[in-house]
C-alpha cells in the first residue's frame, strides 16, 4: 500500500487544530469588540468600574429584616440581608418541599383509587402552571385577602393568627435559658445518634436485645421533649386591642414566597419520588412481603433505600431549581438577595458590578447544593467491591 | 392471578377482568379498614373543595372583569382596527391543524371517543361565549372550528394520496410560522405594529413560540459541543451550559434588558421583545442540551463505530445515525422543557412585559376591577393549564407513535 500524501485540508489532524483555533480568534474578537463596546458606553455615560459604592448608604427600607438593618446602612448589608433572607426561603423551602413531595408522591402510588387521584389532580395542576401565577395567587388571592381587621382574626391552635399583616406563632423568647435548652437538645441529639448507631450494632453483631440502651434512648427522648415544651420559653402571640404583640411575624410576601416555592417543587419532587420508587422491582416488595414486614415497615426498609438511590440526582435538580426560583420572590416584594441587587443596581446605576455580585452569588449557593446532595449521593449508592 | 392461557399467541392482548362496580369500589376504596378510612377522609376533602369551587363560581365570583377584558387578556393592545389579523392568522393556524392532523391519522379514525369529546367541549364553549361577548364572536369561533373539522377530513384524504407528505410537515409549519409572524407583525403592504406593542396571551406565545423554535437547534449544537473532542469546544460549550444553568431565569432577563444596550454600540438599537427572547433562548438552550446530552449518552458505541466502518463521515455520523436515535429517546424532557419555556414566559412581567401575566396585572391595577384577583388567576390558571397540558398530551402521542423505548 503506497503512502498518498493526504492534502492539508482534508487531513482530519489539521482541521481539527485550525478549527479550535478559529473557534478560540472568533471569542476573543467578540469579547474584545464587546469588552471595547462597554468602555466606550462607560466613557459616555461617565460611570466608572468598581465595588466602592457597596461602602455607601443604601436608602432604602426593606421590609424582612432578619438581621438589624436600617436604610442608613451600607448596600453591602442591604445585599447581605437580601442574601439571608434568600437563605431562609431556601433552606425552608426545601425542607418543606421534600416533605409535601414524598407524601404526594407516595399518595400517588396508594392502593387508594381516590387519593391517587387527588395527588395526580395536584400534581398535573401545579406542574402545568407558571409558579409566578402560583406566587401572585398566593400573595394577592390568599395572604392579602386575610382579614384586615384585629378584632377577631382566624385562630389555628398553638396559637397562630392569620391575618393580614402574615403568619403569628409562637416562638423562643431567645434568654439565656432558650440558649441553654437549644444546645441542651443539640447535646442529646447527638448523643442520641450516637446510642442508636451503638444499639444496632449490638443487635446485629451480637444479638442481643438491646434492651438496656432503648431505655436510655427514652430517658433522652423524655429529657429532650421537656427542654422543647418548656425549656425554650415559647413566646405566645397576644391578641390586645387590634395589635399582636409577641411571637414570631412571618410576613405575608415571605409565606407567599415559600407557600408558592413549597406547593410548585413538591410537585415536581413528587413525581421524582413516584419513578424513583416505581423503578425499584416488584420482586423486592413481594419478597420484603414474604419476609413478614408490613407494607410501611416493607417501604421504609426495603423499598425506600433502593428508590432513593435513583431519586438523588433529579432531587438535586429540583433543590438547585427551588433555589434559583427563588429569585422571584422580588415579584410579590420579599426582599430577597435578587431584590436588593435590583433595587441597588437601579439607584446607583452600577448594572455590571450588580451582575457580577448575583452570578457569584448564585453559582456559590448552586455549588453547595450540589456538593452537600454529591456527598449524601455518594454514601447512599451501592458500596460494589 | 395464576391464568393459564389455553392457547398463547404473542399477539392477542393480554385478557382484560371485567368486574362489577361494587367489586371495583371494594377493590380500590374499601380493602381494609385503613383504605376505608382514607377513602371516607378523601371524600369529605373533596366534597369541601367542590363545594366551596362551585359556590365560589356561580355566587360570589364576579365574571365581568373576564367577560370586559377577554381582547385585552387574548390580542392585549393589538390596534383595534387591525383585528382581522389575529382572527386571519386563528383561522390559518385551525385550518393547517386540521389538515395535519387528518394528514397524521390517514390511517386511522379521524376521532376517536376522546377526541369527539374534546371537540364537543371546545364547541360548547364557542357557543356558550355568545352570552358573554357577543353572537359575531361566537358564529366566528364556529366557523373556524368547522374549517379545521372539514380540513381534517380533507387531509385524510390528501394523506391517503401522498403519503410522503408527512416528512415535509415539520417545514410546512416553519413556513405557516413565518406567515403568521408576518401578519401580525405587518410590514410589505400591511400597516406595520411595532413587536414592542404587542401584549396578552398574544405576546406569550409568539415569544414562547418563538424561544422554542430557537433554541432546539442551539441546544442540539450545545450537546454536540459538549460531546465533542475538540478541548476548545468542548470548553466553551461546557462554560456557557453550566453558568446559564447555575443562574436564575430573572437574572438573564435582567442582563437581556439592562446589560445588552451596555456591550452594544452606542446607535444599535434592539427592539425589547427581541432582547427577551434571546435571553429566553440562550437559557433554555443550556438546559434542552443537558436533555440532549443525556440522549446522546444512551446511544451505545457500536452505532458510531458501525456508521465509520461504512464509511461515513463523522457529521454524517452524527446527523444521519447518533441524532435521530438520541433525540427519540430523549422526547418527553425535551417537551418537559418546551412546557418550563412556556410558563417561564410569564417572568417577562416581571421585567415590564404586559404578556398573558403582565397584562393581567394592569387590568388589575385599574379602578373598576380592583381586589378580582381571584377571578383573573383562576381565567389565567386555565389558560396556562390547557396550553401545557395540550403539549404534554401531544408528547405522549409522538412517543407512543415513535414507539420509544422499544428497540
Amino acid at each position: 500500500m503506497d503512502e498518498e500524501k493526504i492534502p492539508l485540508w482534508r487531513d482530519d489532524r489539521v482541521l481539527k487544530v485550525v478549527g479550535q483555533v478559529i473557534a478560540v480568534i472568533v471569542f476573543v474578537t467578540v469579547m474584545l469588540i464587546l469588552g471595547s463596546n462597554i468602555a466606550r458606553n462607560f466613557q459616555a455615560l461617565g460611570i466608572t468600574f468598581g465595588f466602592d459604592f457597596l461602602g455607601r448608604a443604601a436608602s432604602f427600607g426593606i421590609g424582612d429584616t432578619p438581621i438589624p438593618y436600617t436604610p442608613s446602612d451600607s448596600y453591602g448589608r442591604a445585599i447581605l440581608v437580601g442574601l439571608v433572607n434568600s437563605l431562609r426561603v431556601m433552606i425552608l423551602g426545601i425542607i418543606l418541599a421534600t416533605v409535601v413531595g414524598i407524601t404526594v408522591g407516595i399518595a400517588r402510588l396508594s392502593d387508594n383509587w381516590l387519593l391517587r387521584q387527588i395527588a395526580g389532580t395536584y400534581v398535573e395542576l401545579f406542574r402545568n402552571t407558571p409558579l409566578l401565577l402560583q406566587l401572585f395567587c398566593w400573595y394577592f388571592a390568599v395572604f392579602l385577602n386575610l382579614p384586615g381587621d384585629l378584632q377577631n382574626p382566624p385562630r389555628l391552635p398553638g396559637p397562630i393568627f392569620l391575618t393580614q399583616r402574615g403568619v403569628d406563632m409562637p416562638w423562643p423568647s431567645g434568654t439565656l435559658q432558650t440558649w441553654l435548652s437549644v444546645a441542651f437538645l443539640l447535646v442529646s441529639a447527638v448523643l442520641a445518634l450516637i446510642v442508636w448507631r451503638r444499639r444496632v450494632m449490638v443487635m446485629v453483631q451480637r444479638g442481643e436485645s438491646g434492651r438496656s440502651l432503648q431505655l436510655i434512648l427514652i430517658v433522652i427522648g423524655v429529657l429532650a421533649l421537656l427542654a422543647l415544651v418548656f425549656g425554650l420559653q415559647w413566646e405566645r402571640p397576644n391578641l390586645s386591642d387590634n395589635a399582636i404583640t409577641g411571637g414570631l411575624n412571618l410576613s405575608p410576601e415571605f409565606g407567599a414566597v415559600l407557600f408558592g416555592l413549597v406547593f410548585y417543587t413538591a410537585a415536581f419532587i413528587a413525581e421524582v419520588v413516584r419513578a424513583g420508587i416505581q423503578s425499584v422491582t416488584k420482586g423486592q416488595w413481594e419478597a420484603a412481603r414474604a419476609l413478614g414486614l408490613q407494607p410501611g415497615l416493607a417501604m421504609r426498609l426495603v423499598i425506600f433505600p433502593q428508590a432513593l438511590r435513583v431519586m438523588i440526582p433529579p432531587l438535586t435538580s429540583e433543590y438547585l431549581n427551588l433555589a434559583k426560583n427563588s429569585s422571584l420572590a422580588i415579584a410579590v416584594g420579599y426582599a430577597d438577595v435578587y431584590a436588593t441587587s435590583f433595587t441597588t443596581s437601579n439607584q446607583t446605576g452600577r448594572t455590571i458590578e450588580m451582575i457580577l455580585i448575583l452570578m457569584a452569588t448564585y453559582l456559590a449557593i448552586n455549588l453547595i447544593i450540589s456538593l452537600g446532595m454529591n456527598t449524601f449521593n455518594r454514601s447512599v449508592q451501592l458500596k460494589e467491591r | 392471578m395464576t391464568t393459564t392461557n389455553p392457547e398463547p399467541s404473542a399477539l392477542s392482548a393480554p385478557p382484560t377482568a371485567q368486574i362489577s362496580p361494587v367489586a371495583w369500589a371494594k377493590r380500590n376504596l374499601f380493602s381494609d379498614w385503613s383504605n376505608t378510612i382514607l377513602t371516607v377522609v378523601c371524600l369529605g376533602a373533596i366534597a369541601w373543595l367542590a363545594y366551596g369551587l362551585l359556590n365560589w363560581i356561580f355566587t360570589q365570583a364576579q365574571w365581568q372583569v373576564i367577560s370586559a377584558n377577554l381582547r385585552l387578556f387574548f390580542v392585549g393592545r393589538y390596534p383595534a382596527q387591525l383585528m382581522w389579523r389575529p382572527w386571519t392568522v386563528l383561522g390559518i393556524i385551525a385550518l393547517s391543524a386540521g389538515l395535519t392532523w387528518g394528514i397524521l391519522a390517514r390511517s386511522t379514525w379521524l376521532f376517536n371517543q376522546t377526541g369527539l369529546v374534546v371537540l364537543g367541549v371546545i364547541a360548547a364553549i364557542c357557543v356558550a361565549l355568545a352570552v358573554p361577548v357577543s353572537l359575531n364572536t361566537s358564529l366566528l369561533l364556529l366557523a373556524i372550528l368547522g374549517v379545521s373539522v372539514a380540513a381534517a377530513f380533507a387531509g385524510q384524504r390528501i394523506g391517503q394520496r401522498f403519503p410522503t407528505l408527512v416528512s415535509w410537515l415539520p417545514l410546512i409549519w416553519l413556513g405557516i410560522f413565518f406567515v403568521v409572524f408576518g401578519l401580525i407583525r405587518g410590514g410589505l403592504f400591511l400597516q406595520e405594529v411595532r413587536l414592542d406593542d404587542l401584549s396578552g396571551l398574544l405576546l406569550t406565545l409568539l415569544t414562547a413560540i418563538v424561544s422554542i423554535v430557537l433554541s432546539f437547534p442551539l441546544g442540539v449544537l450545545l450537546a454536540l459541543g459538549r460531546q465533542s473532542n475538540l478541548p476548545v469546544v468542548r470548553w466553551m460549550s461546557i462554560g456557557f451550559i453550566e453558568i446559564i444553568r447555575g443562574l436564575p431565569l430573572i437574572t438573564i432577563l435582567f442582563m437581556s434588558s439592562l446589560l445588552v444596550p451596555l456591550v452594544l454600540p452606542p446607535n444599535v438599537r434592539i427592539d425589547r421583545v427581541v432582547r427577551a427572547i434571546a435571553g429566553l433562548t440562550l437559557f433554555s438552550a443550556a438546559y434542552l442540551a443537558e436533555n440532549v446530552r443525556g440522549g446522546l449518552q444512551s446511544i451505545p458505541r457500536g452505532q458510531s463505530e458501525a456508521a465509520k466502518a461504512l464509511g461515513l463521515s463523522a457529521p454524517l455520523v452524527t446527523v444521519l445515525i447518533i441524532l435521530p436515535q438520541a433525540l427519540k429517546a430523549v422526547i418527553p424532557t425535551i417537551v418537559g422543557q418546551f412546557i418550563s419555556l412556556f410558563k417561564d414566559t410569564s417572568l417577562l412581567a416581571i421585567v415590564g412585559f404586559a404578556e398573558l401575566l403582565g397584562i393581567s396585572q394592569s387590568i388589575l391595577s385599574n379602578p373598576n376591577f380592583l381586589g378580582r384577583y381571584q377571578e383573573v388567576y383562576a381565567f389565567d390558571t386555565v389558560i396556562y393549564f390547557c396550553c401545557c397540558y395540550a403539549m404534554a398530551l401531544a408528547s405522549r402521542r409522538l412517543e407512543r407513535q415513535l414507539g420509544t423505548g422499544q428497540r
